[in-house]
């Protein structure tokens, strides 16, 4: 939960984080912070450089370029530290499929040092969280893979860490499980860990998130909340086919309530300022007036998808025509 | 002191006893080369040797008895360079992230798994030898009972030793790997040369003179040589051979092992600290 107050204190602080293997330069000059008890959230394609980046934060990769605090420990001069205020769970499962999961938060709980008791009595409370105590002498091989990730989710709590990193939390889940996964971070998160994900799931970023970073190519583009985020590309998105696209254009960008225009292969997307019911009306009234008709019509709220589209620009390229929305309105031409 | 090492210690012996086929192979494995190899050697070894005449004055003892030495050496050289193989499976399926991303300090891992194999090596050289003894191996032969025990604890220090040099090895080259057929290969080029050019199985004195160099400074002579010292004694004759070993040469086997075991925890620790894991 984002207190959004002067009295957050920061508890990742990146400053031109820069990595590279070989030639690759996987993370290439980042600079975000994250405050105490965020969600916060890398979105991106495969190979954006996510992994990288988590890696540096916990201290499997030495830095290489740029600065990088962990709960106010310098990655580089102080990982010790830093491993020891953290939890993870990495990208791929990361279990021994044949310990049993008892086994696996016992071994994680010694490897921190943890006294006996204490672990005894942290097994109990997160088995019981992550709803696994019926299977705590069973091998993690003959879980199931929402089982799994419940699982690595518990060990990365095992020591109470400031900060959880998850690294694509829900990659390969079905819906459903994916659902509750998200309630189990969210408990975790209402319970005062700072969580930094990564995902290429929109919609988790989106439902997850106190605040999202856009990272594309091993660069950010754009961090903010997703309101924020989804509000800078208007109020309401509506998207149009018409015989004359030229015309549209000019008749659109003559109005005040367009904020900005889009040209997709068929269409055009226009981002309003304000409602899109009232405006919609009258923007096929302009058309009309130009002897403009209109073929196709959507009308929608931008999401994640729409915010990361105009942000990396990839829609223009090649996907652009094969989205839903802009589906929706030729099935409706037809 | 800081543990750590355990952990890595217990989660091995965990497994260890866990695969079942893997506990039962390891511990019979042995025990068959004992049985089948010491048996079908020795009536062949013991029938060309009945026409040397013996040392008068010298006990004389079977080759059975002399091989079995052998076989646990071998035994343990084995499982050492297999040792380190956990390493690599948990580095190739993801699971050495959570070690090397927790406080635990590198050099416990090498500890930890040295450890392990070490307890294995153990149990093996006990099992041997207790099957040895069955065969009809004439271990402690004229000991007295605390005699005995002081040679078994000798034992298990050779054993040790010797194993925790070839562990730490196989950890240096599991973690520098990418592949377990590697390590396969390397352990295989390996064994050969430290295996024959050893007094595992007959003496070195009728070596050529570089054979004889090499094995005069190969761990696995000198774990052998200790053992015989400490199951037969000091002077002893075996197929038509006069062994003799005094406290000082022992002494001095024991140093080149624990030599060995240091230089190859240097080479791990390097090794280690130059390993990325992602
Ligand atoms: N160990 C590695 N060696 C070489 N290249 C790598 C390695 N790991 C990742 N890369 C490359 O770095 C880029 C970023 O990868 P990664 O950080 O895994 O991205 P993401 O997690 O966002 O999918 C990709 O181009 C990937 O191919
Ligand atoms: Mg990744």
């Amino acid at each position: 939960m984002r207190a959004g107050s002067i009295l957050t204190r920061t508890i990742i602080e990146v400053e031109g984080l820069y990595h590279h293997y070989g030639d690759i330069a996987a993370v290439d000059g980042i600079s975000f912070s994250v405050e105490e008890g965020e969600i916060f959230s890398f979105l991106g394609p495969n190979g954006a450089g996510k992994s990288t980046a988590i890696n540096v934060l916990i201290t499997l990769l030495q830095i290489q370029q740029g600065t990088a605090t962990v709960a106010g420990y310098d990655v580089g001069k102080d990982p010790q530290q830093v491993r020891n205020s953290i939890g993870i769970v990495f990208q791929d499962v990361t279990l021994d499929r044949d310990m049993t999961c008892g086994e696996i938060l016992e071994f994680h709980g010694r490897l921190y040092r943890m006294p006996s008791v204490e672990r005894k009595q942290r097994i109990d409370e997160l088995l019981s969280l992550v709803e696994l105590d019926a299977k705590r002498d069973v091998r993690t091989k003959h879980l199931s893979g929402g089982m799994k990730r419940r699982l690595e989710i518990a060990r990365g709590l095992m020591t109470r860490p400031k900060v959880l990193f998850l690294d694509e939390p829900t990659i390969g889940l079905d819906p459903q499980t994916r659902m509750r996964m998200w309630d189990y971070i969210k408990a975790v998160n209402d319970e005062g860990a700072t969580i930094f994900l990564t995902t290429h799931y929109m919609d988790e970023a989106d439902h997850l998130s106190d605040r999202i970073s856009i990272i594309d190519h091993g660069r950010i583009i754009t961090t903010g909340t997703p309101y924020g985020l989804k509000n800078t590309l208007g109020e309401d998105l509506i998207y149009l086919e018409t015989a004359d696209l030229p015309g549209t254009l000019v008749t659109l960008s003559a109005m005040g309530e367009v904020k900005e225009l889009r040209e997709k292969s068929r269409g055009i997307v226009a981002m309003l300022t304000g409602d899109g019911t009232k405006i919609l009306p009258q923007i096929i009234e302009n058309l009309a007036d130009k002897g403009i008709r209109v073929s196709a019509v959507n009308l929608k709220k931008p999401s994640m998808d729409d915010v990361f589209l105009h942000f990396t620009g990839r829609e223009l390229r090649d996907e652009g025509a094969e989205k839903p929305s802009t589906a929706v309105a030729r099935a409706g031409r037809r | 002191m800081n543990t750590g090492f355990l952990t890595i210690y217990w989660r091995d012996m965990l497994r260890f006893f866990r695969f079942k086929t893997l506990l039962i192979s390891s511990l019979v494995q042995p025990a068959l080369w004992m049985a089948f190899f010491g048996i079908a050697m020795s009536a062949n070894f013991n029938r060309l040797t009945s026409e040397i005449p013996p040392i008068p004055g010298v006990p004389s003892v079977d080759y059975l008895t002399y091989m079995a030495a052998g076989v646990i050496a071998m035994t343990t050289l084995f499982t050492s360079l297999f040792g380190g193989i956990v390493l690599l499976f948990d580095k190739n399926w993801g699971l050495m992230r959570e070690i090397f991303a927790s406080p635990l300090p590198r050099n416990h891992i090498i500890f930890g798994i040295a450890l392990s194999g070490m307890t294995k090596t153990f149990i093996q050289a006990v099992i041997i030898m207790v099957f040895a003894i069955f065969l009809g191996a004439a271990f402690f032969a004229g000991f007295t009972t605390a005699e005995t025990l002081l040679s078994l604890a000798g034992i298990l220090l050779f054993v040790g030793v010797f194993s925790l040099g070839f562990l730490f090895l196989s950890a240096a080259i599991s973690i520098s790997l990418e592949s377990p057929e590697g390590l396969q290969g390397i352990i295989t080029l390996l064994t050969m040369p430290i295996f024959f050019a050893s007094n595992a199985l007959y003496p070195i004195t009728a070596f050529p003179p570089v054979l004889q160099a090499i094995s005069a400074v190969n761990p696995l002579t000198h774990l052998v040589s200790g053992i015989r010292y400490f199951t037969i004694g000091d002077n002893f004759q075996a197929i038509g051979i006069h062994y003799t070993a005094t406290s000082m040469d022992i002494a001095l086997s024991f140093l080149l092992l624990v030599l060995f075991a240091v230089l190859m925890f240097t080479l791990a620790m390097w090794r280690f600290s130059k390993a990325t894991v992602t």
